[in-house]
């Protein structure tokens, strides 16, 4: 009898935690509602919005390749499977057309849909729930004034247990902090602006900053770099790798336009997030610039000493008369591979972004792996649609893992003072190979292209 | 130095500089003048040529990364005489305007076909897109790369080549 009585009390106790988790976890439906008519939305609510919905960079996930602007579909690869974005269209059918504004508030600030279902933070309501009921409303006036399209995303690739969105109430309970987000009135308007933007709808930190094994954000190392899609999101705090330490002013700069001079072009999936900054107001981009700055601090003497150094570097590159740095270093192809393939247009002589970068002043060769230099040398980076954009011409059909890696090694060598890569050949190997899958962006990197023309193109 | 290059299935020993552009050996040194010099940045195309059975923007590729390889250029694919599907299909349809362009068109949209023979027409205007045509043929273009396409399908199924 007694084992019995344990085993009841066991079962008690395990269906009542049940009960209670569930009681915990479950969200309510929000009454489905027909879509608002368009004339009934305030049209200077929804224009606010839309230059909101670029500074969320909704369009880059909720697009997929050739697909029609935010009718989702785009497959975000995460450690646990694959998840696809889904339709934000007002189609009532496939797309949030039944969303009421008040189930829209609530998605953006807790993260579960209209029917009451948790969401994945692959949309980064952990950012999002920051964003005030105010803006949410231009958010839903924008959204609600596109097009609808009937488009139903692929279903997601998860395994048990992480197709069971009940348990995500679980990683909430660990990882989410819900809240709108209150300024600091100790400080400045604008640095509360920038942090509004970068922490929040901006969530410059679902990539900037590295995630633990259950796809959170590491807090204790904000801003501190990560690799997402196969691209590596610098360090934007303290330890940014760029050779010239960056400051507000060309933060700003490279977020509105896409390009520094002193730091080359965005590409990648940053390339869609700074051609959405550039239809914004200035404003917004400056203060979420202001912000991101004061978080990568002063440069101490040391970094402003390499800074000095990278631009001296640089000077005497664009002096030198171009044969005789022909060669000039040591490691024989690669050096020769550079001299040939690369210097042409990138010995600085014409300036970014329509000539190449010297290499003294890239972020890249000074990073902490080699991943974007191959992603961009194997693939290039395509023209913008219809206006003047940098571009470079793909490699990956004469290059071979062994010309690649030294010419990697001679890059690293030349262009930068930090020690050489060590991962070099089994990342250039598996890109190679197919098994690290690099989506390519345009420079553009926006939705407006043409259907029949691919915003991301993955080889 | 000798580089030993293949080009168009003959072997050739040229006397060159490693880091020469494969574009110069082709016009200066082999007298192949099919691929034109454009911008020489490689950002038009129209040096476009074949290596391996991919497109590969000649004015941009040292020669020392061309040992062993196989490289196609315009005119590899056929002869006045007996042109090529995808000649005879730009000719067909009467694809070219000034004609610099045509060459790098003809490889690259080559690659493609060679790779898929049943590619559509978005797939055909995606592969072009590296390539500039500053007359405005694109059109006739794309309808000259469909026809290729339909002939190199014609040819495989009576045993010919592509």
């Amino acid at each position: 009898m007694r084992p019995l009585r344990l085993l009841a009390v066991l079962a008690l106790v395990l269906v009542l935690g049940g009960a209670a988790f569930l009681a915990y976890a479950w969200r309510s439906e929000i009454d489905p509602a027909d879509p608002p008519a368009p004339a009934s939305l305030d049209p200077a609510l929804a224009a606010r919005g839309s230059e909101l919905a670029a500074i969320g960079n909704c369009n880059v996930c909720h697009t997929a390749p050739n697909g029609e602007p935010f009718a989702g579909g785009l497959g975000i690869p995460t450690p646990f499977g694959t998840i696809y974005s889904t339709n934000i269209t007002p189609d009532p059918e496939t797309g949030i057309g039944r969303w009421s504004e008040a189930a829209f508030i609530r998605s953006m600030r807790e993260g579960v849909d209209r029917e009451g279902r948790h969401l994945y933070p692959a949309f980064p309501y952990d950012h999002f729930t920051l964003v005030t009921d105010e803006d949410n409303r231009a958010l839903y006036a924008f959204l609600m004034t596109r097009r609808a399209v009937a488009a139903t995303p692929t279903a997601n690739e998860l395994s048990f247990p992480f197709n069971v969105r009940l348990l995500l109430a679980g990683w909430k309970a660990l990882f989410f902090k819900e809240g709108a987000f209150r300024p600091d009135p100790g400080r400045p308007a604008e640095w509360n602006r920038g942090r509004y933007l970068a922490e929040g709808l901006s969530h410059c930190g679902a990539c900037h900053t590295p995630r633990n094994r259950f796809g959170a954000e590491e807090a204790t190392q904000h801003f501190s770099g990560a690799e997402v899609e196969n691209w590596t999101a610098y360090a934007i705090n303290a330890a940014s790798p760029a050779p010239v330490p960056w400051d507000a002013e060309s933060l700003a700069a490279y977020l509105r336009h896409g390009w520094h001079e002193r730091h080359g072009v965005s590409r990648g999936p940053m390339a869609p997030v700074t051609a959405n900054l550039g239809s914004v107001p200035e404003a917004d981009a400056r203060a979420i610039a202001a912000y991101v700055a004061e978080i990568m601090g002063q440069p101490n003497q040391e970094r402003r000493a390499r800074g000095e150094a990278a631009l001296a570097a640089t000077r005497r590159d664009i002096e030198a008369p171009l044969a005789a740095r022909a060669g000039a270093t040591g490691n024989g192809i690669g050096a020769a591979i550079y001299a040939s393939a690369c210097e042409g247009c990138h010995s600085g002589r014409r300036p970014p972004p329509f000539g190449g970068l010297n290499l003294h002043l890239s972020t890249a060769v000074n990073g902490p792996n080699p991943q974007n230099i191959i992603n961009v040398v194997l693939f290039g980076l395509p023209a913008a649609k219809g206006e003047p954009s940098a571009m470079m011409p793909a490699y990956r059909s004469v290059l071979n893992e062994d010309q690649l890696v030294a010419l990697l090694e001679h890059m690293r060598e030349r262009f930068s003072d930090r020690p050489a890569w060590t991962d070099t050949r089994e990342r250039v190997a598996a890109t190679i190979r197919g098994e690290r899958r690099i989506t390519v962006y345009r420079m553009d990197g926006t939705t407006q292209a043409p259907p029949e023309s691919s915003m991301r193109t993955t080889p | 130095m000798t580089v030993t290059l293949s080009v168009n299935g003959k072997t050739h020993r040229v006397e060159a500089d490693p880091e020469t552009p494969l574009l110069y050996v082709l016009r200066d040194d082999l007298q192949l003048n099919g691929a034109k010099y454009g911008c020489g940045i490689g950002q038009c195309g129209s040096c476009t040529v074949m290596v391996d059975g991919e497109a590969v923007l000649s004015c941009v590729t040292p020669l020392l990364l061309l040992e062993g390889r196989k490289v196609t250029t315009v005119e590899g694919l056929g002869t006045l005489e007996n042109p090529g599907p995808m000649q005879r299909a730009f000719i067909e349809e009467q694809a070219a305007q000034c004609g610099y362009c045509i060459p790098g068109m003809m490889m690259r949209a080559q690659a493609l076909l060679q790779a898929d023979p049943a590619a559509g027409e978005a797939a055909v205007r995606a592969q072009l897109e590296p390539n500039l045509c500053r007359c405005g043929t694109h059109m006739r273009i794309v309808k000259a790369v469909m026809r290729a396409g339909e002939l190199m399908r014609q040819n495989s199924r009576s045993g010919g080549a592509t």
